[in-house]
């Protein structure tokens, strides 16, 4: 882990950069959006605004934001219950993710399903799951409606490397194989589960073979450079939309908070997080990138940073405005009468 | 009698039958991580993290347990039982029959769940009826911190599998303990009373003893009776109750349908109809998946005023605050 989070960009320098310099301040405004939005959302769950569990995804930005870059209208996104990220990359408001949080019915399950469970058909996004694994049989169910219907579209199913050991993910590699499903399996290895270090729950070391025996390319990426990640995912992208079927990446990643809000931590020291934050951070990486190789201004930055802060101050907003849920909706979106 | 919490009495029962029993284990996705002490005294080997996969857990557990192991496993989240569905029902559950009795399944699961913390319906999901329905299983679920204890050291001590729900809003509550341990297959009478019988278990027992209180109020004397055991289901301490009162009303967070609540009705009508001066109602959670807002959480489980508002309604009256009450007909 310590080696490949300090290991140098992929991209071959400024001189032939892996990312256009709009790409790079596209990545870096989505990833500081979701920094930003993450760190507001600590703030309403210590201010007693947010109920249940709320699972930040400070540290990992750089995975879905690189990997969101390389899809396109159609493709498809599903991942777990540690969703705030993947939803903002995937172009969904910031307003109805925070007024999910604080179960308001302006959230986009009017307040029924909470941090863990929110979705957007129009943006192509699945949820939203909070039981561990569940995601990845249903990721390759969107693969299977890609391939019957004939599109070039993929599935983007993320999942942790903690539920990398549930059965059904299993079933879901052999299946895609098998079937040639144009499914993208990204295991988000933060290196731990609810307080299990990766050593200590799987037996496989180097998670990226754990398509191998079905066949299915796997690779290593350094999660925590969102131009690696990016560059990883249009070889996966390019695999799955030729037809060949699916494509699994795991991305080495880390978690700055604790596995949901009330975590002790008791499984790492300080020492690890502050070592990760100071020498790996996606956005530190990047916001040096842009200003050393890239040649933009501080001032462009400014301009980023303001309106990132703007959107999720509106969006912290309208969360404690949008009114809660009416007794009724108890009874609605349960069964579909028939016409 | 030392004072605790559900939480701590459900630990000091795992701490006592694995001093009393070395053939008590325990193991589950952070197992060992959440329980310090019983690391600590009892190894690691006798408490062990599992990786975090319901099904293998499971039926990790009905394996060892077919040789005379005696495990309990922690499952976390009741919803996350469906991994484990096939491994409990399929496994545990038919292998005696099927093997003409040869084999036994003596294994504990453990799962919390309830409204409370707003976890929305992936965490949140009273599935106790599920079990209870599926043969070669017993179900419990305790309301006190005593019977957190007292039922769980039964549970251990039972030959057969039982699945031991705890509700996640009864976790810190505090009360008095004992060793004793309590068997399975007894209903408590939390309260006496002689207009109705309220019957419930686990959390929603507290609703209907504050039920109680304000029914007393009002002259009306309610009965609250804690199941304790869905199964097996003590019949006749339900039977007995419902013909001293002759009303019935079953409350439950868990939805209607099919639940446990159905089935008491449905002995009470069968066994009891001539004692019956009213029929027997049911007060549960709707047939909805558990909401994460909490107001419409709180929405979802039955409320003191609606037993109370259900208990007048039974009596034939909604203003009973003037009426002569010691006999009313229905
Ligand atoms: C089926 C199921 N089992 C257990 C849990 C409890 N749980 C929630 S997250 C988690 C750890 C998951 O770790 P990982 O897959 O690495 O994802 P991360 O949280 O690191 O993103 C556990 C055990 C759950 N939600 N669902
Ligand atoms: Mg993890």
């Amino acid at each position: 882990m310590a080696e490949a989070a300090t290991r140098k960009p992929r991209g071959k320098g400024p001189k032939e950069p892996a990312m256009s310099r709009d790409e790079l301040l596209r990545a870096y405004r989505d990833m500081l959006l979701i920094r930003r939005f993450e760190e507001k959302a600590g703030q309403l769950y210590g201010m007693g605004l947010i109920g249940g569990f709320c699972h930040l995804y400070i540290g990992q930005e750089a995975v879905v934001v690189g990997l969101t870059m390389c899809t396109k209208p159609g493709d498809q996104v599903i991942t777990s219950y540690r969703d705030h990220g993947h939803m903002l990359a995937t172009g969904m408001e910031a307003r109805g993710v925070m007024a999910e949080l604080t179960g308001r019915i302006g959230g986009y399950s009017k307040g029924k399903g909470g941090s863990m469970h929110m979705f957007s058909r129009e943006k192509g996004f699945y949820g939203g799951h909070g039981i561990v694994g569940a995601q990845v049989p249903l990721g390759a169910g969107l693969a299977f409606a890609n391939w019957y219907r004939g599109n070039d579209n993929v599935a983007m199913t993320y999942f942790g490397e903690g539920a990398s050991n549930q059965g059904q993910v299993y079933e879901s590699l052999n299946l895609a194989a098998l079937f040639k499903l144009p499914v993208i399996f990204v295991i988000e290895n933060n290196k731990y589960g609810m307080g299990t270090s990766v050593e200590r729950a799987s037996a496989s070391k180097d998670l990226s073979k754990n398509g191998a025996p079905w066949g299915i390319p796997g690779e290593q990426v350094n999660g925590m450079d969102v131009i690696a990640v990016k560059e990883a995912g249009e070889r996966a992208v390019a695999h799955c939309r030729a037809g060949n079927g699916p494509y699994l990446l795991e991305m080495k990643t880390y978690r700055y908070r604790g596995h949901s809000m009330s975590d002790p931590a008791k499984y790492r020291t300080r020492e690890e997080v502050q070592k990760m934050r100071e020498q790996s951070d996606c956005i530190d990486t990047a916001r040096k990138l842009l200003l050393e190789s890239y040649g933009v201004t501080e001032a462009e930055l400014k301009v980023i940073d303001d309106e990132v802060k703007a959107i999720v101050q509106d969006s912290a907003d309208f969360a404690q405005t949008s009114p809660e849920p009416d007794e009724s909706e108890l009874y609605t979106d349960i069964l579909i009468e028939a016409r | 009698m030392p004072r605790m919490t559900a939480n701590d009495a459900l630990t000091s029962a795992l701490i006592e039958e694995m001093r009393r029993d070395s053939r008590v284990l325990m193991f589950g996705e952070g197992v060992a991580t959440k329980r310090r002490d019983l690391l600590e005294e009892f190894g690691a080997a006798r408490v062990r993290n599992t990786p975090l996969a319901e099904g293998i857990i499971a039926g990790t557990a009905a394996g060892a347990a077919a040789t005379g192991l005696r495990p309990v496993i922690d499952l976390l989240f009741a919803p996350f039982l469906c991994y484990a569905m096939d491994e409990i029902v399929n496994s545990a559950g038919k292998l005696r029959y099927l093997s003409g009795g040869q084999f036994a399944f003596p294994m504990v699961v453990l799962a919390a769940t309830g409204a409370g913390w707003g976890v929305g319906a992936q965490h949140n999901h009273n599935i106790e009826a599920w079990f209870a329905h599926s043969p070669g299983l017993k179900v419990a679920m305790p309301s006190t911190p005593a019977d957190f204890k007292g039922l769980l050291k039964a549970a251990i001590r039972d030959d057969n599998p039982v699945l031991f729900f705890t509700d996640l809003a009864l976790g810190f509550t505090e009360g008095d303990v004992t060793d004793e341990v309590v068997p399975l297959g007894q209903a408590a009478i939390r309260r006496n009373g002689r207009d109705v019988t309220l019957i419930s278990y686990a959390k929603t027992v507290h609703t209907c003893l504050a039920a109680a209180e304000q029914l007393a109020d009002r002259g009306i004397s309610a009965e609250v009776l804690d199941l304790r055991t869905l199964k097996p289901l003590d019949e006749e301490t339900v039977l007995a109750s419902a013909r001293r009162t002759g009303r019935v009303v079953v409350v439950h967070e868990a939805s209607r349908m099919c639940g446990i609540g159905a089935e008491v009705a449905a002995i009470v009508a069968e066994k009891a109809f001539r004692d019956l001066r009213a029929p027997v109602l049911r007060l549960t959670g709707p047939d909805a998946p558990a909401p994460a807002s909490f107001p419409l959480e709180q929405a979802f489980v039955p409320q003191p005023g609606q037993i109370v508002t259900t208990v007048r309604d039974l009596l034939g009256t909604r203003d009973v605050r003037d009426v002569e009450l010691a006999g009313v007909p229905v």
